[in-house]
């Protein structure tokens, strides 16, 4: 599956879209669901949470084992998507459909700190050798 | 270098994500682990086991010794091709191995012990063997490959695969196992389904494989193989029981004969141990996934999961875990998971027997 040009990337294998209303949206990437297998459990953070970036926020946690999710950046959590929780195996489906919450953040021009699809690729071949 | 199976480039070809299985190259899944699991529940899959080591001791005097060398009874193998499952223990009571031990005649059993056991336990039984019966030869049979065909569906479609099986194996009851030529099939398996354990000279696999393939039995990792035994509440070693505890504290009482006269190694330590722990079932109550080495926490004291996972046929997460003795069937206990307390039920176990929850 193709790397999506219009999202941003985080090296712990989250992506991130900026919304119209200024909120980002966080996700794992299709590369990290192909690595994990059929997703049984997600844990999102409580919304009203405060994160700093790279901190611990969420679980995803496939058939075979659990995993932490990380902020990619510092913001408040304003939404937490329940129908990936009700259905975690819409992860596996469309990695880049089935965000998990949502930021308000601190800085937005903090997403520019990330990668972009062209560098995340690069970044995921890397770690494959 | 990881070893490798006669199916390496089957699993290759059909795209298998393949992981470091006790040192063996071996697939963890084709695609979907849980769609593995269900195919097995409703219909046929097959699992190359291949990386299992079967041993056969022959020799007058064969039964004698595995009456000293393992746990379980082997004066219950009295009819040709009957299987046992057994412990095979140290000294102190601790778990060498399991495995299963064949009857074929007097001067021919077959055991098949575990891949990542098996240079230890040939080890073992060779110092056992040198000790308490020294004419007897021991052969591990790496040239064998070996097939599991497991599911509700898995009789028909291997009559389907390899006609000429059927009239040997389809009066084979359940722990029993025929020689075909040079392949061996036993109504064994790892699943709590129907099904056959196959061994077969490791060049004939690869066709084999293939023919069974063509008659609609999907491949299935290893992946499905652990949530379909965890279902079947069949022990796995080195999680459930290992050198450091005894198989009546691993829920193994069943497979050990303390009844009879005999004597076999770890038999004293068993009558002289402490029996203050156990091995029971556990079902989520709450949302989340048990895993192993979670700490649980009873009415009795504190205990550990050996082996937790989601249990696709339940949709429901599942564990087996040790905890005091005393601590009882419909219990609630706590699981900590993360920062987390979630409340677990005590259950009977097997949690699925023949595709139906029992949980």
């Amino acid at each position: 599956m193709s790397i999506p040009a219009n999202l941003k990337y985080a090296k712990s294998h989250e992506w991130c879209r900026l919304e119209a209303d200024g909120t980002v949206s966080v996700g794992i990437t299709h590369h990290a669901q192909d690595l994990l297998g059929d997703m049984v459990f997600i844990e999102n953070p409580t919304v009203g949470r405060k994160l700093a970036a790279g901190e611990e926020c969420a679980v995803v946690e496939s058939v075979k084992a659990a995993s932490d999710v990380y902020a990619p950046i510092a913001g408040e959590v304003v939404a937490a998507n329940a129908d990936v929780e009700a259905s975690p195996e819409s992860i596996n489906q469309d990695a880049y459909a089935a965000w998990m919450f949502r930021l308000k953040p601190d800085n937005s021009a903090d997403l520019d700190g990330l990668m972009d699809a062209a560098a995340y690729q690069a970044f995921v071949d890397s770690e494959a050798h | 270098m990881l070893k490798q199976t006669p199916l390496n480039a089957r699993h290759r070809e059909a795209n298998a994500k393949l992981v470091d299985f006790s040192g063996w190259e071996m697939p963890i899944h084709y695609g979907s682990q849980i769609e593995e699991h269900h195919i097995v529940r409703t219909d046929a899959g097959m699992f190359d086991v291949s990386h299992m080591l079967p041993v056969d001791l022959k020799g007058e005097g064969a039964r004698d010794f595995l009456r000293r060398l393992v746990a379980n009874n082997v004066d219950k193998l009295q009819s040709t091709g009957k299987a046992l499952y057994t412990c095979m223990l140290h000294e102190g009571g601790g778990v060498v191995d399991d495995l299963i031990v064949y009857f074929l005649n007097e001067s021919w059993f077959r055991l098949v012990v575990n891949a990542g056991c098996a240079d230890k336990d040939i080890a073992w039984m060779e110092t056992q063997r040198d000790r308490l019966a020294p004419g007897l030869a021991l052969t591990p049979r790496r040239d064998l490959a070996m097939i599991a065909v497991q599911g509700p569906k898995a009789a028909e479609k291997l009559w389907q695969a390899m006609p000429g099986t059927r009239d040997l194996a389809a009066p084979l009851k359940p722990f029993n196992a025929v020689v075909v030529g040079d392949m061996f099939i036993a109504r064994t398996g790892y699943t709590g389904e129907d099904g056959f354990e196959i061994m077969l000279p490791a060049k004939a696999a690869p066709f084999f494989w293939q023919a069974l393939l063509e008659a609609g039995v999907k491949p299935c990792g290893l992946g499905a193989r652990d949530t379909l035994r965890l279902e079947a509440g069949m022990n796995l070693y080195s999680q459930d029981m290992d050198a450091s505890t005894t198989p009546l504290e691993s829920g193994l009482a069943w497979t050990v004969d303390l009844k009879s006269e005999r004597d076999f190694i770890g038999k004293d330590a068993l009558l002289r141990l402490p029996r203050n722990r156990q091995l029971v079932g556990l079902k989520l109550l709450d949302r989340g996934v048990l895993r192993g080495h979670q700490k649980v926490l009873t009415s009795q004291g504190e205990g550990e999961i050996t082996s937790g996972s989601f249990a696709p046929t339940l949709n429901a997460s599942i564990a087996l875990a040790r905890v005091p003795a005393g601590v009882n069937l419909g219990d609630t206990v706590e699981v900590e998971i993360r920062d987390k307390r979630l409340r677990a039920l005590v259950v009977k176990y097997p949690f699925v027997r023949n595709g139906k929850a029992l949980v």
